[in-house]
């Protein structure tokens, strides 16, 4: 039994004291958006934010989470996928297959948070996520956009946009 | 099944079934997603939608609803598609949503929306004839539906944006208003239709944004691996490490009263599987359970055996030549110069980011399964075969893939597997997750190839003949014996084929040159891997040429560019390349260029990469330009988007291999098989000399080229060839 706060509402969870932050917030809270891509804390693709930090919630039991963490996923990043990382990634389509989003958004959100200007050189050391659709050279310049060193959206991409945000 | 609407997600989507599910612990009531493919429009009571054709579902809230038969796993076809059908219906583009057909339903119509495999940048390149064909006559219908109604001649009607104009009468409609009765209409004939030129397409070859973005932003995108049903079990499975080894025995009282464990059950002759309550539950009894493996007659094979037995094939009698001009080795003997070399490149891996998954369900009366697959049909005939169900009884749902990358589209093994296990769950769906390490461990790899080069060049630096041998592993040995004709396996020579016309074809010609192959298979399964064999045979072929022009005292363009006279577009592709480059400019110190030129799936590539080596062998890519020709061009920003994935993608073979120990591959994660990172990805810039008179593929063409441009931009850095891989066998890292 472990009680874990995410985005915002409790959610009492029986588990075995070693399961996995992840596997808990996927199969017990029921939240999909975090997803397993390794298992050993590589990948980034299980990304969530704890008190603020990125971490890899696949390395994480559930055992070692204390009465008042606050866990936030890719679900609570913003009510309205309005958040400016979330933005900035639609405005120039970065996902690909889409796996490993959830996990480079949370890291980007979580590197602006630190680092509102970051340079590409705190993207490199911040950005570890493994994306094999390999959108990195996009990821990059949606950082950058969403830090609001780049212009977000332009008249061609909402003239010609299909959906909205 | 009740439905109920969740206060988790704030935003759902017109296709998406909401069941309730009671979640442990917490008891809340989960919205989630369970594709039921086109009958998902009765389900959402638009039962008033009219199916104008097989393509074109129009609503009465002016919703047109595309169709779509091919597989979306990040490269995009389903907007590309989308937007060809939007082309020809002529409708608001901002009102277009898609709809996935599943196996059954293309069966049931007498596979009415045709291929639905999605391999081989094949998606669009083969069907944008009849899905534009299919948008037309749809638009056909809709234009004679209100024709009729006000009692006017078809040709005085115009339309645009869905909405129906006759200048004459000042009158207007809308495709919502009249597709009940369009859809009552006899079709035109498909074949007299014509399509529209694609120099005046408004929706088809423009960059607009993805259809299936936003999902992916918010945790709301439902890949297979997250599917949820009622009453739903879990499994993982291992199966025997080493290749033709089989399962012995299996202790499952260590790990039968562990928590959540519903069974240990054998499931082939090489595999067991764990089911539980949850997956976590099933992984950790798995990680506990002993296995004894008999593990075969290949325990012993490691890399190094392999490479010898390849080695065999560089000097053995059994090669076939495919291309025999003149005399190639004569021509070489009696050169001015020569010179001879020997490229390896290692196994690889796939490693899509969504591990190998699929659910079955299998009842009395129907066996189903949810699965993120390359090939639908190919899925739904092994779930037909491995449950017992007769095809028309059986149902597959394409979920869209975390990734594929070729290796979710032949071999239906996992759709055997989680049959196997359902079948001992009646009723029961049953959600099979492969780990990590099962899915480094159980890949179709990329063959391992070795090539032996000759070449001679005359006083005037001009080529006197060319000579490749390939040895390596055969795909179609493993795969498809039917399609070796002969003995003779041209597959493994892919992008060095003869002549003009065709999908892979050599750029070069010359009085004297020879293509052989020599087949060297080994006990490790081996498949398509994005690019296939035009990825060896691009790094065997470009670079050797680089090491040819160096040897000529010649730049490696224009040297390439002497060979090139007989084709155009590898030459096209190649020149625009060098031009977007700047080939020749002067570049800042320490940095050095190369250039590389291939052709596959139908269109022609070129790369110039921009390098740097330090001292300590880092080596650093700052900037890669590529010129593709794919012929038309539906949406040049995705296109861009995968020329850029194809560079990371590529860039990961330089840092990583997949090898053997003890019959069994050594790189079963991600602490040691390195995949590239963002620090690591170089500047990509695209050029399209399109050159409009023929359709190639997207997805593939440019893989080929990344990383022998990056090879020879070493080469020119430091002056020494790079003649194999990963670069760490050259004390070479990638930075």
């Amino acid at each position: 039994m472990a009680q874990l706060n995410i985005n915002g509402r409790t959610h009492n969870v029986e588990v075995e004291p070693d399961t996995p932050l992840l596997w808990a917030i996927r199969e017990q809270v029921g939240l999909t958006g975090t997803k397993y891509g390794c298992g050993v804390a590589q990948c980034g693709a299980c990304s969530v934010h704890l008190n603020g930090e990125v971490v890899r919630s696949c390395s994480i039991p559930v055992s070692s989470i204390k009465a008042g963490d606050r866990i936030t996923t890719i679900e609570g990043l913003s009510r309205d996928s309005s958040h400016p990382v979330q933005k900035a990634w639609a405005a120039i389509d970065v996902p690909q297959c889409g796996y490993c989003q959830s996990g480079q958004i949370m890291a980007a959100a979580a590197l602006l948070a630190k680092k509102p200007k970051p340079t590409d050189k705190d993207i490199d050391e911040a950005m570890t996520n493994i994306c094999r659709c390999g959108t990195y050279h996009r990821i990059r310049a949606a950082v950058h956009m969403a830090a609001g060193n780049t212009k977000v959206g332009s008249a061609d991409a909402a003239a010609t946009d299909n959906t909205t945000v | 099944m009740k439905t109920t609407i969740s206060s988790e997600l704030p935003k759902i989507s017109r296709r998406k079934f909401l069941v309730s599910t009671a979640a442990a612990g917490g008891g809340l009531a989960l919205g989630f997603s369970l594709p039921f493919g086109i009958g998902d429009a009765a389900a959402q009571s638009v039962a008033a939608a009219s199916e104008i054709n097989i393509w074109v579902v129009v609503q009465p809230d002016e919703t047109c609803v595309i169709r779509i038969a091919r597989a979306e796993m990040g490269q995009g076809t389903l907007t590309g598609l989308a937007q060809l059908v939007a082309e020809e219906l002529e409708c608001d583009w901002k009102k277009v949503k898609t709809e996935q057909i599943t196996a059954g339903q293309n069966l049931a119509r007498k596979r009415a929306w045709g291929d639905m495999s999605t391999s081989g940048s094949r998606g669009i390149r083969q069907s944008h004839d009849y899905v534009r064909r299919g948008g037309a006559a749809a638009r056909m219908m809709l234009v004679q539906a209100a024709a009729s109604e006000w009692n006017v001649p078809v040709g005085d009607l115009q339309v645009a944006n869905g909405v129906i104009t006759h200048a004459g009468s000042g009158r207007s409609t809308t495709y919502g208003k009249v597709a009940n009765a369009a859809a009552k209409l006899t079709p035109p004939d498909l074949k007299s239709i014509k399509l529209k030129e694609t120099k005046n397409w408004k929706i088809a070859g423009k960059p607009l944004r993805r259809l299936d973005t936003i999902d992916k932003l918010n945790g709301q995108k439902i890949y297979a691996i997250d599917l949820k049903m009622p009453g739903m079990l879990h499994a993982t499975v291992k199966d025997c490490p080493v290749f033709g080894g089989k399962l012995a025995s299996f202790d499952d009282s260590k790990v039968k009263g562990m928590a959540g464990v519903k069974s240990v059950m054998k499931v082939n002759d090489t595999t067991v599987a764990v089911v539980a309550d949850t997956w976590w539950r099933a992984k950790k009894a798995m990680d506990a359970l002993p296995i004894v493996w008999d593990e075969g007659p290949n325990a012993k094979v490691n890399s190094a055996s392999i490479a010898e037995h390849l080695k065999s094939g560089l000097t053995g009698s059994d090669a076939f030549a495919q291309i025999d001009t003149g005399d190639a080795p004569k021509a070489i003997a009696a050169a001015a110069k020569k010179i001879e070399a020997v490229y390896s490149v290692p196994f690889t891996s796939h490693t899509p980011m969504e591990p190998m998954n699929c659910t079955v369900k299998l009842s009395p009366d129907k066996a189903e399964i949810w699965i993120p697959t390359q090939s639908l049909e190919a899925s739904l005939a092994a779930l037909s075969s491995a449950s017992g169900q007769p095809l028309d009884k059986c149902e597959a749902y394409v979920m869209d893939l975390g990734g594929g990358f070729g290796r979710r589209i032949g071999n239906q093994d996992v759709v055997r597997q989680g049959v196997a296990i359902a079948k001992a769950f009646p009723g029961t769906p049953v959600k099979m997750v492969w780990t990590r390490e099962e899915d480094q461990a159980h890949d179709f790899y990329r063959p391992i190839a070795q090539c032996r080069l000759f070449a001679g060049v005359d006083e005037k630096g001009n080529l006197a003949g060319l000579h490749l041998r390939v040895s390596g592993q055969s795909i179609n040995a493993f795969a498809n014996p039917a399609a070796i004709k002969d003995g003779k396996d041209i597959r493994q020579l892919q992008g060095l084929w003869p002549t003009l016309e065709g999908d892979a074809q050599i750029g070069y010609t010359h009085a004297n040159l020879r293509t052989e192959y020599a087949m060297r298979n080994t006990h490790l399964p081996v498949g398509p891997w994005r690019g296939v064999n035009t990825n060896q045979n691009g790094i065997f072929m470009e670079c050797f040429m680089d090491e040819v022009a160096k040897l000529a005292n010649r730049d490696p363009l224009e040297f390439r560019r002497s060979l090139m006279s007989e084709r155009p577009k590898h030459l096209g592709v190649l020149n625009a390349a060098a031009e977007k480059a700047g080939w020749g400019k002067p570049l800042p110190k320490g940095v050095y260029r190369g250039i590389a030129q291939f052709m596959g799936y139908g269109s022609y590539s070129a790369a110039v990469a921009e390098v740097s080596v330090s001292p300590k062998g880092e080596v650093k890519v700052h900037r890669c330009v590529f010129a593709l020709d794919c012929g038309n061009v539906v949406n040049p920003d995705q296109t861009a988007a995968q020329i850029e994935g194809s560079v990371a993608y590529g860039m990961t073979t330089l840092h990583s291999e997949i090898s053997v120990e003890k019959g069994r591959v050594v790189e079963t994660n991600f602490d040691n098989f390195r995949v590239m990172k963002i620090a690591e990805m170089p500047k990509v810039e695209v050029v399209l000399p399109l050159t409009h008179d023929f359709w190639g593929g997207v997805g593939e063409p440019t893989i080929c080229v990344v990383v022998p441009a990056i090879l020879n931009a070493i080469h020119a850095a430091t002056g020494k060839p790079v003649r194999s891989l990963p670069l760490s066998k050259q004390g070479l890292t990638l930075v």
